[in-house]
């Protein structure tokens, strides 16, 4: 948390440090250290793998933790089937994965874990994270089109019902806003989870700072900076859901798209 | 800010372990469980249909028995309605015959009687005459001093008792 010489630098946080000496881990000349990033990728991928096998009980009566991972699965297929139709059964794979490791990922970097030494790292937070994971979303999308549609997906640029005149205008317009939603997709969330960390991290500071100006200050400045810390940590675990929620419908949305070229 | 600072440096880790570990959820978790989840939910929806047409089928036939009991009960009330009906006809008729019976046998007695009354009557009839007919001649004689033959005092008897 604390920068140098004692002052606070809110986007220390989200440096990436290689962990274990992994820092010139190479593969094929690549460059693979294992980060904090990569450890709490790690650990949101266990912690998730953990949820969803505690529901895979089979019972016909379910338990609690069947209960819940039962509606989280229910709600993705509810989602793909709306978006998608029938033809979206094979995609919830798919979008369960994405909105599960996301939500995991941004709740576990929500995670008051500081108190006992743990600095929870949001890799959602990264532009590189959330760009990959859009790329991934794109790439199903275009394979998908191109797959069952072959250059009639070319179509998806000319909406239904275009006069033939407008099509030169069209299309282009069409084609950047299609081009645009990877990007769309990934600025989203890393914006989402970046803006809320850093609203905290800055607060934080406040309270610091404050505290560490006498009493008055702390009255003025700390307890205020305190209550809306507590408010925008409540905000930010709603923000969390809603931002795992928006990419994987949105990327339901995008594969309806492919599915059925509007 | 970390995340373009350091952009070149870290792109190709962050990369390798995203797809590490998200291909790691996608397989065990998207391909392995989701699919046991929705398997699991489906049977049980399945389940709680079949258990809900079991149970209507078991109610329809319940209804049906119910019908048939009703129609089958309803002819039993009626063929005893019939039964008690006959028995009632049966009993009147034969009270009736015994009745009629009786009634012969009491008409023939009081027959019998009232002739029997009526010979005893005519009975007494003739001792009165004769009674009568002596008291007639006693009573003449002595007030007239006149004997009577006994036809010519029967003869009065007959008139006077006749005359009432």
């Amino acid at each position: 948390m604390a920068g140098e010489e004692g002052k606070i630098d809110p986007m220390y946080q989200f440096t990436i440090k290689p962990l274990f000496g992994s820092a010139q881990w190479e593969v094929a000349g690549v460059n693979i250290a294992f980060t904090n990033s990569a450890l709490w990728m790690m650990i949101a991928t266990i912690v998730l793998i953990l949820f969803v096998r505690a529901g895979t009980k089979q019972d016909l009566i379910p338990g609690r933790w069947q209960m819940a991972v039962e509606s989280l699965t229910g709600f993705i297929e509810n989602m793909v089937e709306a978006n998608i139709g029938k033809e979206g059964r094979k995609y919830v794979p798919y979008v369960f994965t994405l909105f599960t490791f996301i939500l995991f990922a941004n709740l576990l970097g929500l995670m008051p874990l500081g108190i006992v030494g743990i600095h929870p790292f949001t890799f959602t937070s990264h532009f590189t994270v959330t760009g990959i994971l859009a790329i991934l979303s794109f790439s199903i999308v275009l394979a998908v089109g191109f797959w069952k549609h072959g250059l009639k997906f070319f179509g998806l640029f000319v909406p239904h019902g275009t006069p033939l005149l407008m099509t030169p205008l069209i299309a282009p317009i069409e084609f950047i806003s299609f081009m645009v939603r990877p990007f769309s997709l990934a600025l989203r969330l890393f914006v989402a989870m970046m803006a809320g960390h850093l609203l905290l991290e800055v607060l934080a500071s406040f309270v610091v700072s404050g505290g560490l100006g006498g009493v008055g200050t702390g009255l003025i400045v700390s307890l205020p900076s305190m209550l809306l810390m507590i408010a925008i940590c409540a905000l930010e675990i709603l923000v969390a859901g809603i931002q795992a929620y928006v990419f994987a419908l949105l990327t339901s949305l995008y594969i309806n798209d492919a599915e059925h070229l509007h | 800010m970390p995340q373009i600072d350091q952009l070149a440096e870290t792109f190709s880790s962050q990369a390798f372990w995203l797809l590490v570990f998200f291909g790691i959820s996608f397989f065990v978790v998207g391909r392995g469980m989701v699919p046991k989840v929705s398997g699991t939910m489906e049977r049980r929806s399945k389940q709680i249909a079949d258990d809900i047409a079991a149970a209507q089928a078991a109610r329809d036939q319940a209804d049906q028995e119910e019908e048939a009991w009703r129609v089958r009960e309803n002819e039993n009330r009626a063929r005893a309605q019939a039964l008690i009906a006959e028995a009632k006809a049966e009993a009147a008729a034969k009270s009736e015959k015994k009745i009629a019976a009786a009634q012969k046998r009491l008409d023939k007695k009081l027959e019998e009687a009232d002739q029997e009354l009526a010979a005893a009557r005519a009975q007494a009839m003739g001792e009165i005459e004769a009674v009568a007919t002596d008291a007639a001649q006693d009573i003449v004689a002595r007030i007239a001093g006149i004997t009577v033959t006994k036809p010519a005092a029967g003869k009065a008897v007959k008139e006077a008792m006749a005359h009432g």
